[in-house]
């Protein structure tokens, strides 16, 4: 057999091991090469494919570089105010308790001007699921700090790297959400290996589980990367981050009640 | 007939969007309308019709939980007074901008900043003429009576739902604060899921079903050339209200010299001064515009040829009265007559307003 | 002694030529191509299919889902 005959015989919709969920519209997206909300999107509509839930999602965009999220995931969407995703999330899942209700929030949306809109919805423990994706950066407006900038971190608008004393300290958000009674479920996970991403369905699986028992919030941070942002090639982002963000922002599961 | 009450302005607000089948109320305390919640959180209504409560952490997460309530088909609604509705402008505009049906309720008190907790009605302009960025507009209803405060409950989910806009109820601490007699309206039952999706299932996020494209919330469009259409959209449902929506009301209008332009709660005031105006032999009549937005031109401007000037009544420094000054655009004088900062005109002032302004007094 | 071999097609106009699929295979089946698509990416592809043994892991990290995996039992 030759090489090529070979090839058409694997290549089979028989032997299809993986193939893009159909929960994942066919718009092209709009974000950099590399950039990790391409995976976290894949994840969520697989997830969401496995559990058969697409006819019972509620995804809530924010502003911010998926901002325009409604335009890949095949759900009903609601796109919010800067910061105010929790919010909405909080009265969809009150007015249709059935529904699976999910926010999807950057840093700087959810960590700046959403923090007391974050905070209430899991300190109200709202039966929702909150994605925070952490790349330490605004990215749409075009690599300014964000309040998870870490030390040092060269950005658009700290230009010396980022100094503490006058800007403040990189917010470990998990952590603060975590030590609230409403907050059932809270992990930091991330998305450059299969074995992360895998590991990373697992958590949403689990969140969206947990929003039909009505026991709290689940908020599923993912540390993620911004090659144009961080000025790296996205392979150099990914070691990046694993040099630099891992062990500010220590990957694990906060709590599991 | 329905059940008739002694009640507060406030108090009739929760329990007319209990009874016409409001499905969610997201709210801030504030005064003078803290009353609303209160109630509401008295009268439990998820044990009686399923209706939703939720004390918000601030008035912005309020007006966004209201967006997001709003998103899913359902009746929703938030209250607050002049401060707060500045914080829920931004969501406000996004209620507009996404076209999506909602009710706000804005007990005026009098400002700038944190101002005051006695009535006015300064927030004119904010409700009328924007408050939020971007061109849009609100329909915008003024209770005079804890009756309307009881009937415009639901005319004004009713037009929020045929406009998909949101409506404002434009009230101040007068009728808020007041008590009346009213006449509650009937219980109606909340709309069932199946009820939703009839009526709101082309753009409702009630979950995307096999036969349906997805549902989008957002006002969000970064195609200029198609958000320029999509404004050309609103500016002709803006025509349309004006066109079909307008609500007003004359009072001893067909022998009047003289007239006053007043809504809510110096509407009231305005009735009894007409009274001791037409006693000294003045000739006054009142336009009451029930709707601040579609303002009533055609009507004033129909009393034009009668009329040998207009004085507007209003508890502000002159907000409404630039209205009507377009709306009569030169053809009689138009005065203004205000007090503000929370202090209430008497009838007596005003009458002498009337008669410093037009009878050379 | 491999017990599956694979293959994998990639949407090359919708590739972005990230590379991150090229890190992730365990078995270096991938390389960019010299050539780039409508879109000026050098798209990913099988450099060397022979060694694909239909694991799924450039799919799971393509941030664009642009890779079909296939895997069958080696004959």
């Amino acid at each position: 057999m030759t090489a090529t005959t070979e090839l058409k015989n694997i290549i089979n919709e028989e032997n299809v091991v993986y193939k893009k969920t159909s929960v994942l519209l066919d718009n092209e997206m709009h974000y950099c090469p590399g950039c990790t909300h391409g995976v976290i999107h894949k994840a969520i509509a697989e997830v969401i494919d496995d559990m058969d839930i697409q006819e019972k999602t509620i995804g809530v965009s924010p502003v911010g570089c998926s901002v325009l999220a409604y335009n890949y995931l095949d759900i009903d969407w609601q796109q919010a105010a800067h910061g105010r995703a929790p919010a909405l999330a909080t009265a969809t899942s009150r007015l249709m308790p059935e529904k699976y209700v999910f926010t999807y929030q950057g840093d700087g949306d959810l960590a700046s001007i959403g923090c007391a809109e974050i905070m209430h919805a899991c300190n109200r423990g709202e039966s929702i699921v909150v994605f925070f994706v952490n790349n330490a950066i605004y990215g749409m407006t075009g690599g300014q700090m964000a309040p998870t900038t870490l030390e040092g971190q060269v950005t658009a608008t700290s230009p010396y790297g980022r100094d503490c004393q006058t800007t403040g300290f990189p917010m470990r958000i998990s952590e603060m959400l975590a030590m609230l009674p409403g907050t059932r479920f809270v992990t930091r996970e991330s998305a450059e290996t299969p074995g992360a991403v895998r590991k990373l369905k697992k958590a949403i699986r689990k969140g969206f589980e947990n929003t039909r028992e009505n026991k709290g919030i689940s908020f599923i941070e993912i540390v993620g990367t911004c090659s144009s942002g961080w000025k790296l090639s996205p392979v150099k982002s990914n070691e990046w981050m694993k040099e630099n963000m891992f062990p500010y922002y220590p990957l694990g599961t906060l709590k599991d009640e | 007939m329905g059940d008739i009450r002694l009640m507060k302005g406030n108090e009739v607000i929760a329990e007319a969007a209990i009874r016409c089948g409001c499905d969610g109320y997201f709210g801030y305390p504030i005064t003078p309308q803290s009353e609303v919640m209160e109630t509401l959180m008295i009268r439990r209504p998820e044990l009686e019709t399923g209706m939703v409560v939720v004390q918000a952490e601030s008035e912005v997460a309020a007006i966004n939980m209201v967006y997001g309530g709003a998103s899913c088909g359902k009746k929703v609604m938030t209250s607050s007074s002049s401060p707060g509705i500045s914080l829920k402008a931004e969501g406000i505009t996004y209620l507009a901008g996404a076209e999506l049906p909602a009710l706000i309720v804005n007990v005026v008190r009098g400002g700038p900043g944190l101002g005051t907790i006695q009535p006015a009605q300064s927030d004119y302009f904010q409700a009328v003429k924007g408050g939020g960025h971007g061109d849009y507009k609100l329909i915008v209803l003024a209770p005079a009576s804890v009756q309307e405060m009881n009937d415009f409950v639901e005319l004004s989910f009713d037009l929020a739902f045929k406009y998909l806009n949101p409506a404002l109820i434009l009230t101040d601490g007068v009728i808020g604060q007041m008590m009346e007699k009213v006449e509650l309206s009937e219980f109606k039952p909340r709309w069932t899921e199946e009820e939703i999706i009839a009526k709101s299932g082309t753009w409702a996020t009630t979950g995307k079903t096999a036969d349906r494209e997805r549902n989008i919330s957002t006002s969000l469009d970064l195609d200029s050339a198609k958000q320029e259409i999509f404004n050309h959209k609103l500016q002709a449902k803006y025509r349309a209200m004006q066109e079909n929506e307008v609500r007003f009301e004359k009072i001893n209008c067909d022998d009047a010299d003289y007239l006053f332009v007043a809504y809510g709660s110096s509407a009231r005031i305005c009735q009894k001064a007409i009274e001791i105006a037409r006693k000294k032999g003045i000739k006054v009549g009142l336009l009451r515009p029930i709707t601040l937005f579609p303002y009533p031109i055609k009507q004033i401007q129909e009393m034009l040829g009668q009329v040998k000037g207009i004085l507007s009544v209003e508890m502000s420094a002159g907000q409404m009265v630039e209205d009507v000054r377009l709306a009569v655009n030169g053809k009689v004088p138009v005065e203004h007559y205000g007090r503000y900062g929370g202090i209430i005109p008497t009838p007596d002032e005003v009458v002498e307003a009337l008669e410093q302004n037009f009878l050379g007094e | 002694m491999a017990k599956f071999i694979g293959a994998i097609v990639v949407d090359t106009e919708k590739c972005k030529g990230c590379g991150l699929c090229v890190v992730a295979c365990p078995t270096k089946v991938i390389e960019l191509a010299r050539d780039v698509n409508g879109k000026g990416y050098h798209y990913a592809h099988m450099a060397n299919a022979a060694a694909c043994i239909g694991c799924s892991s450039c799919g799971l990290v393509c941030p664009d889902t642009v890779i079909t995996v296939y895997r069958t039992k080696a004959s």
